[in-house]
């Protein structure tokens, strides 16, 4: 990299993220010994005890001490937490009390065995995720662990010293710790071993006598310091990228493993993830689904799915394609994801296997250019291999068919035989062998090769009728048909699987597609969370469900088909999965008692939701086959959430705008509506104390008030429309009532206008809040009012109109300005020069405010049969009640 | 006027209202006391029993809500004071036994008309008058039978049952939970088409208009209210 170049000296974005996570989180500090019995927990302590001494307060969460005095003897120093009790299949288990840890809140905790995996039934699988969650919570955790409980090294380790353990702790728990080496001499341990001061349990002790043997100790040691050393290094290099002090980078590597069902592919993933850290460069496990996999055994599908979940865990990215043959799919995927490294394995097969196959790894050595590829050796196949495969359903009707075939041919042959004679009829056999192997598959093609052949020669091959054969073509002509359904067969079984894999392939592809489709339609939340689950739930074949956070707590938002139960443990996952943004749940390695396994729709906004599955048979509801296809549906779940999200934050926006702009407004209309009536009531006041008896000074200081009165009602209404507060109590209305109590109420308004009504007693019931309409005609009638002059006429007018009902106001003022009628409606919207009647312009907006939420249409219009404009209400169908039977009794 | 010797109870935080109403009522001719607060109208109702107490139902110690089955206990009418949006209050007011309410801000002349109106009912009440005039329209309660400028007026069983329900509280609010409950029953206490109904046919029976009703007022989302002639 060009150090002139200005992006060379800046931080490198993900390094400033990790060391940013790291603030405010716990410390881990790793003892690494290179075999049990160097001292770690002894060290552990010490340095606990240390800590302890200089202030820091520490507790002992969980250590075993396996009887040794002085090891012992540093454990009373210090506060040791008690453990919690689990009952396993009548076993009295103890474990590290998470809870009570996270409540004690010290320091720093002392968490022995790191590689320890926890009792069935706790909340976690392995200890180092309790560890997590204490690092999470801002504890510094100490912590012991031997080399070979590394997952990335346990190949190696298992390959000298032939004893493989079986807890191992993912690599990248140790990215972030602090690595202290407790070494002694190989010399040194044996000698500790022999003096009895190293536990190991009895049953393992005899596999353990080998383990100890000095070459084994010494490479094992080199192995941890050579651990500590990465890990140092890792950390130096990080902390260079933050602070850009960065001088090389290899860049521009990109490692492929390609992950198959061999019991050796395991050690296949851990390489990769080594040659991935080492070169630090991102790693992507490639599964090619050919079409031999519709032909695994069980055990072989069972290992597929652990060998991806293994490299899933390492961090690898998924890939999987569809392809003819495995050599296909590596060359195309190497091209797509520009890969620089190759990591494969090669199987011990037979020399017959390579010779018709073909052997993958020297094809593809020859074909690649540019890219480096690793071959490992795998392990011979296990005796597992020759187990149950899933059996193709046989079907006697379908050897039934392929002979009457057979038969048809026999009795077309004797037809034209005297024609052409017998030795051309051996082609007529071919027809149903072919069409058996095709339509049947191998072993009803080869039953009808060998019909064919008897037929051939019981029926036509002289002697007839005997199956004795003279010439040598004539047998000749018996095995080719044999071999012609043999060849046919498999040719057919191979074209038919890749039809169906390729099929399958676009179907799920078109699923994400048509996934992706539905809910991009979708505009509110409710709906796609519904439709989120119906659809997981149909193209995975499980019960789904969404929750989300309100009110502090995870409530279910939908589910499909039904709203589900949830045990405490479920909840607990579901919590779990919101909190941490991690799968948890069956399935996960977390909480994995829960009958749900739920994932956290993680997008750049957060966890919006958490989408739990589960199988009505109580099974894995994502089987690693349907992994990739499930991950695929997650995303794109996020991704919908993600976007509604996006539009409500971007609608609140506009809406905060205009209630701001609406706020400003209406501060400058109280500023004038305000004080102009108080300016009149206060100068009348004053006058009055020097002239006190003046009707006329009385008569305007009565009229400004009732002004500030309406002002206010106006205010208010104002305030709780924009506020939202308006929750409408529709109740079966008369509209005669509500017109004339609003005609009483506007009494003061409307003096010195007539107001006639013509509303037919008839008129039906409408469901409204008489309330909230009441307001509304309240301040239709007081605008009529103020926009005609004294002795005009304000009409109301009531009307059946097409299934609904209409009431106009109409008046004989100047009318309104053409094309101008729904501005009206707006708040502070007034017709120009309309000032001198006072009033603050928030009555129509009022109207218009209360009428949306009662689902009444406000219009404006100038009348057509005189000057004057008209304000209507529309009451649609839905809000008519028709008339029920007179309840008034006889 | 005021016909009843014993006092009205004006009970308020605010000592300006309490000052305004106060100078009403004595303009009027009423005898007045005052309250600024729950406990001390309580003690004031007991130790004076009041005719009439005028409440404001936003008070500094307790819901003004609570007071009023207090009051009834004592024997006290009682003219509840509320804000105008606050429909649901009134009913619960009227519900709890309060003879009527007035809105804030509110009218003197409105004020003296409905402390007038408790004041004649409480009289009423005490003699059960059976027959009531309104303009042309006589009601006998006793016999069943309404006459309108002379003329028998028939009615279905329900209609009359409103009309009696309202008569019986001439002047006041009835509410709409109250005339279904004691007309329909608690089986029909939500069906208030029933009761709108049943007031277009005593309307139509009984208004000189129909559409302009000026004996069965509407007092929105509350109830109705048979008017008086003054």
């Amino acid at each position: 990299m060009n150090p002139d170049d200005p992006d060379a000296m800046r931080p490198s974005p993900e390094a400033l993220l990790r060391s940013a996570t790291r603030e405010g989180r716990g410390r881990l500090k790793v003892f690494l010994g290179a075999a049990p019995g160097v001292g770690k927990t002894y060290e552990m302590l010490r340095e606990g005890a240390e800590r302890q001494r200089e202030g820091a307060d520490v507790v002992i969460a969980v250590v075993e001490t396996h009887g040794r005095a002085d090891t012992e003897a540093l454990t009373r120093d210090i506060e040791i937490l008690p453990r919690r009790p689990i009952a396993y299949e009548g076993h009295r288990l103890t474990e590290m009390d998470l809870d009570a840890v996270l409540a004690r809140r010290p320091r720093i905790a002392l968490v022995d065995e790191l590689a320890h995996t926890n009792a069935p039934g706790s909340r976690h699988e392995k200890r180092w995720q309790d560890i997590e969650e204490l690092l999470d919570a801002g504890i510094h955790v100490y912590s012991t662990l031997n080399i070979q409980h590394i997952e990335s090294l346990n190949d190696v380790v298992a390959s000298f010293t032939k004893v493989r353990v079986r807890e191992t702790l993912p690599d990248h728990v140790l990215d972030d710790a602090e690595i202290e080496v407790v070494d002694i001499p190989p010399d040194d341990l044996i000698e500790r071993l022999k003096a009895g001061k190293v536990y190991i349990p009895d049953e393992a002790s005899r596999a353990l006598n080998h383990f100890f043997s000095k070459s084994n100790l010494s490479a094992l040691r080199e192995l941890a310091l050579r651990r500590a050393a990465q890990a140092v290094d890792a950390q130096m290099l990080d902390y260079l990228r933050s602070h850009a002090l960065v001088g090389t980078y290899a860049g521009g590597e990109r490692i492929l493993v390609a992950v198959g069902e061999h019991p050796g592919a395991d050690a296949l993933v851990r390489a990769a993830k080594r040659l991935a850290d080492a070169l630090r460069a991102p790693w992507s496990a490639l599964h090619i689904e050919t079409p031999r996999e519709a032909r695994f055994t069980d055990a072989e599908r069972t290992r597929l799915a652990a060998n991806l979940g293994l490299a899933a865990t390492l961090g690898a990215t998924m890939v999987t394609v569809p392809a003819r043959s495995v050599f296909d799919g590596l060359t195309e995927q190497i091209v797509a994801s520009r890969a620089t490294q190759l990591v494969l394995g090669k199987s011990q097969r037979s020399w017959w296997f390579e010779l018709r196959h073909g052997s993958v790894v020297d094809k593809l050595v020859r074909q690649s250019s540019g890219v480096a590829v690793h071959v490992l050796p795998l392990g011979e196949s296990g005796p597992a291999d020759h187990g149950r495969r899933t059996p193709v359903p046989e079907r006697w009707q379908d050897y039934l068919w392929s002979l009457i075939a057979v038969a048809a041919m026999v009795l077309a042959g004797r037809l034209i035989e005297p024609l052409i004679g017998y030795r051309s009829t051996d082609l007529l056999f071919l027809i149903p062998t072919i069409g058996a192997a095709t339509l049947y598959g191998l072993r009803k093609g080869v039953a009808a090769g060998i019909a064919s052949g008897l037929a051939y020669n019981f029926f036509f091959i002289p002697p007839r009728y005997t199956l004795t054969i003279y010439e040598p073509e004539n047998v000749v002509t018996f095995f080719v048909l044999i071999f012609v359904a043999v060849l046919t067969s498999q040719l057919a079984g191979r074209v038919k699987a890749q039809a169906e894999i390729g099929a399958r392939s676009a179907r799920e592809n078109a699923a994400i597609a048509g996934f992706a489709r539905t809910l991009g339609g979708l505009s509110e939340q409710g709906e796609t969370a519904r439709t989120v689950c119906a659809e997981i739930a149909r193209l995975m074949d499980v019960n789904a469900m969404l929750l989300s956070r309100s009110d502090g707590a995870l409530v279910i938002t939908a589910a499909y088909p039904g709203a589900p139960e949830l045990s405490a443990i479920d909840n607990a996952a579901a919590d779990w999965a919101w909190e941490r943004g991690e799968a948890a749940g069956r399935g996960t390695g977390t909480l994995t008692a829960s009958e749900w396994r739920f994932h956290p729709l993680r997008t750049a906004l957060g966890t919006l939701a958490v989408l739990g599955v589960s199988r009505s048979d109580a099974g894995n509801p994502v089987p690693a086959t349907r992994a990739v296809l499930f991950m695929s549906l997650v995303d794109q779940a996020a991704l919908a959430h993600e976007r509604l999200k996006l539009e409500d934050d971007m609608r609140e926006v506009v809406a905060l705008k205009q209630r701001d702009q609406l706020r400003g407004a209406l501060l400058s209309s109280i500023a004038h509506d305000l004080k102009t009536p108080l300016t009149a009531v206060t100068a009348g006041v004053e006058a009055l104390e020097a002239e006190p008896d003046s009707a006329q000074l009385l008569s305007t200081i009565r009229a400004e008030t009732q002004r500030l009165r309406r002002f206010f009602d106006d205010l208010i209404d104002m305030t709780r429309i924009e506020a939202g507060a308006i929750h409408p109590q529709p109740e079966a209305t008369d509209l005669t009532d509500a017109i004339a109590s609003a005609v009483h109420d506007v009494k003061g308004a409307r003096e010195g206008r007539k107001v006639r009504l013509d509303v037919p007693v008839n008129l039906p019931l409408v469901r409204t809040d008489p309330s909230l309409l009441h307001h509304i005609l309240i301040n239709l009638i007081d605008n009529a009012a103020k926009f005609s002059g004294e002795g005009t006429e304000i009409r109301i007018e009531g009307r059946r109109e097409r299934d609904g009902l209409r009431l106009a106001i109409l008046d004989q003022g100047p009318g309104l300005p053409p094309g101008r009628e729904e501005e009206l409606f707006g708040t502070f919207t007034r017709v120009e020069g309309s000032d001198r009647t006072g009033g603050t312009g928030l009555g129509l907006a009022i109207v218009r405010g209360f009428s949306e939420a009662l689902g009444i249409e406000a219009h404006a219009a100038n009348r057509s049969d005189a000057t004057g404009a008209i304000f209507s209400l529309y009451f649609p169908q839905s809000l008519i009640i028709r008339p029920k039977e007179q309840p008034l009794g006889k | 006027m005021a016909s009843d010797d014993r006092a009205i109870l004006v009970i308020d935080d605010e000592p300006s209202i309490r000052l305004l109403v106060l100078r009403a009522l004595d303009r009027a001719g009423y005898g007045a006391i005052e309250a600024p607060s729950a406990a001390e109208a309580l003690r004031l109702a007991s130790a004076r029993r009041p005719a009439l107490a005028i409440l404001d139902l936003g008070l500094p110690d307790r819901d003004g809500l609570e007071l009023i089955g207090p009051l009834r206990d004592l024997e006290v009418s009682v003219l509840v004071l509320t804000a105008r949006e606050a429909v649901q209050e009134k009913v619960a007011a009227l519900d709890l036994g309060a003879d009527d309410y007035l809105v804030k801000p509110f009218d003197t002349e409105e004020l003296l008309a409905r402390v007038r109106t408790c004041l004649r009912h409480r009289q009423a009440a005490r003699g059960e008058k059976s027959r009531i005039v309104l303009g042309d329209i006589h009601i006998d309660l006793d016999a069943h039978i309404v006459r309108r400028g002379g003329e028998e007026v028939h009615f279905a069983p329900k209609e009359y049952g409103v009309l009696a329900e309202l008569a019986r509280h001439a002047g006041r609010v009835v509410t709409h939970q109250h005339l279904l409950l004691t007309v329909w029953g608690s089986a029909h206490a939500q069906d208030i088409e029933y009761l709108r109904v049943a007031i277009r046919a005593l309307r139509r029976k009984l208004e000189a208009d129909p559409a302009q009703p000026r004996l069965i007022r509407n007092e929105p989302a509350v109830g109705y209210r048979l008017m008086e002639q003054e």
